[in-house]
């Protein structure tokens, strides 16, 4: 088997799957070109993660690491939650295939949005509310560097750059600003045709 | 558990008569066929005779059969053996998007070594258009190569009219018959082609033993220097027992074809009218009826490949994906990108391949496993919410 006995128990009975119409943060990540989409729901009480859903669409790997990142930081404070990372997850798992570890990347990553979500609801605005936006732009720069096929980091920020783990290059597109495939015609976030 | 095998195209179980065919060169018949003496003698026997029943089942001649160790093996002795060897005339070949890696890959090593190769495009069912074939010929081509049906979407490529088109613009056509071959009826002859692949293991032989076809007459580098072994084409021992029940396999093969055939299709049209007829947002992948006869793919929208597969595995039923989780190198199934699928639509790919001894009862055991394995993926699936949400009035 290519995965072990416990990926395969999250796998076939994930916990925590659903969603929250009224959650107090949202995380999303991914995007379905790589194969990989979450989308991470939390209810929040007195700083600890009274309730997770989530949504996976994606391979066994991706949908047990988000079962077993929503099952790690279930009643943990926000910060106990913030410090799970991949490695752990991985761990905590009994091991994923070397080409999978990109999948325990993206169940952290869209629990930590979904914290970063909370935190920039939930925090006071101040006069003129400079602050959520400052965050918002961070977190569109993040967005802007990731490979879209699997949301790894981009190497190089010129015109051409490429994903370290796709070794696909990447163009932004004109339309969207998003990175693309170069050799594709279209781009892949919004369909706009790409230059040749 | 009841298990359903439909991967045929990953392999196949060996045929009892092929395994009864291979024992005794894996005991007592163990001499080398290039021996004069006795020992060697016999072994050369039915090395030859395997060669005669893999010519009789596509219409060949027994010294055009060169084997080799795989279809991966035929597919770059072809390429990279006949373009090295037509070197002086030209150094441009023409390959469909579709092609098997073993073809794609052999191109690029080639254009490593200072060759130019034009990729002609699919349209939307897989299918290679002859005219664009055509089309991409220049003065300096020498080989063209285009796959007799496709292991992924189950389509038969025209290629006798792509080599009709090639007929006279001095050009050698090779096909990849590696998913065709024992499947459907081929006559190299008619196909008209030059070179052409096929695979034991992919028509119930064993694994490491494969052949390729080279039409009388045509030059080829070897890619394996050594003895006179396959007439100085593929140096090296032969693999005997594996020969022998590549040899025996084509010849069960060419005998039952046609009954095959049209069992395995009608068993296939049960599986893609019940899929198809059962549940939403399902496509079909490749042709409806221009399609190998054991072969029914599919992409299901809202949920991934490789989950689907790990289901329907825990059901007992093996299948394939082109998924870009289900590869080890993470990327969608350049054949279903080539046809023009959006990247979340090849996500859900599955492929069934049918054995000979499929049933109905394994069929419709597969159609009704598949409707929870859907609904329970959809139902965690954020783009099918997003989906049901915008569908909302």
């Amino acid at each position: 088997m290519i995965y072990s006995d416990k990926v395969m128990d999250h796998f076939a009975n994930p916990r925590n799957v659903g969603t929250l119409p009224d959650a107090d943060g949202v995380g999303k990540v991914g995007n379905p070109v790589c194969g990989d989409m979450m989308s991470f729901y939390i209810k929040v009480k007195d700083d600890k993660l009274a309730d997770i859903k989530f949504q996976t669409f994606g391979c066994g790997a991706a949908i047990a690491v988000s079962s077993m990142v929503s099952e790690m930081a279930m009643g943990k404070t926000l910060a106990e939650a913030m410090a799970i990372t991949n490695e752990n997850v991985a761990e905590e798992l009994g091991g994923l295939p070397k080409n999978k570890m990109h999948c325990s990347n993206l169940g952290a990553d869209a629990l930590h949005k979904a914290i970063e979500d909370y935190g920039r609801k939930s925090a006071p605005v101040a006069a003129g509310g400079p602050a959520a936006p400052t965050a918002a732009e961070h977190d569109d720069h993040d967005e802007e560097c990731a490979c879209p096929y699997c949301d790894g980091p981009v190497e190089g920020l010129e015109d051409v750059c490429a994903c370290n783990h796709c070794e696909i290059e990447l163009v932004e597109c004109p339309s969207c600003g998003d990175y693309t495939n170069k050799a594709g015609e279209t781009c892949v976030s919004c369909g706009a045709k790409t230059p040749a | 558990m009841k298990r359903v095998y439909l991967d045929r195209i990953a392999a196949t179980p060996l045929h009892p008569d092929v395994f009864a065919a291979m024992l005794p060169f894996l005991k007592e018949s163990f001499g080398n066929p290039q021996s004069l003496h006795r020992d060697g003698q016999a072994v050369l026997e039915a090395t030859e005779e395997a060669r005669e029943r893999v010519a009789a089942l596509i219409g060949a001649s027994a010294p055009e059969i060169v084997f080799t160790a795989s279809g991966s093996e035929a597919n770059n002795l072809a390429l990279k053996g006949l373009a090295l060897a037509s070197r002086v005339k030209g150094t441009h070949l023409v390959v469909s998007a579709v092609e098997h890696p073993s073809v794609l890959n052999a191109v690029k090593s080639l254009e490593k070594l200072g060759f130019s190769a034009t990729v002609v495009p699919v349209d939307r069912e897989g299918l290679v258009d002859p005219a664009a074939v055509a089309k991409a010929l220049t003065p300096k081509t020498t080989i063209v190569s285009v796959m007799l049906a496709n292991s992924e979407v189950g389509a038969i490529e025209p290629v006798a009219e792509i080599a009709s088109l090639c007929k006279g613009r001095n050009v050698l056509v090779h096909t990849d018959a590696v998913a065709a071959a024992g499947s459907l009826p081929i006559d190299v002859r008619e196909l008209g082609v030059d070179a052409l692949s096929l695979a034991g293991d992919s028509f119930f032989g064993p694994k490491g033993a494969a052949a390729l076809f080279l039409r009388k007459g045509t030059r080829v580098l070897p890619l394996i220097d050594g003895g006179v072994q396959e007439g100085g084409r593929r140096g090296g021992t032969e693999n005997v027992a594996g020969i022998v029940g590549l040899g025996r396999a084509a010849e069960i093969a060419r005998a039952e074809l046609a009954g095959r055939g049209a069992r395995a299709a009608a068993l296939r049209d049960r599986l893609i009218d019940g899929i198809l007829g059962t549940y939403s947002h399902v496509v079909l992948t490749g042709p409806r009826s221009r399609r190998l006869p054991h072969h029914a793919s599919f992409c299901i929208r809202f949920v991934e490949g490789e989950a689907l597969l790990l289901s329907l595995d825990m059901k007992g039923i093996a299948v394939s994906s082109g998924s870009a989780c289900s590869s080890k190198s993470l990327k969608a199934s350049h054949v279903l990108l080539a046809m023009g699928l959006d990247h979340a639509l090849a996500q859900g790919s599955l492929v069934f391949s049918l054995l000979a001894d499929t049933t109905a009862e394994d069929i419709d055991y597969v159609i009704a496993s598949l409707g929870p394995i859907i609904d329970r993926l959809r139902a965690m699936s954020p783009t099918y919410t997003e989906f049901l949400k915008e569908s909302l009035p």
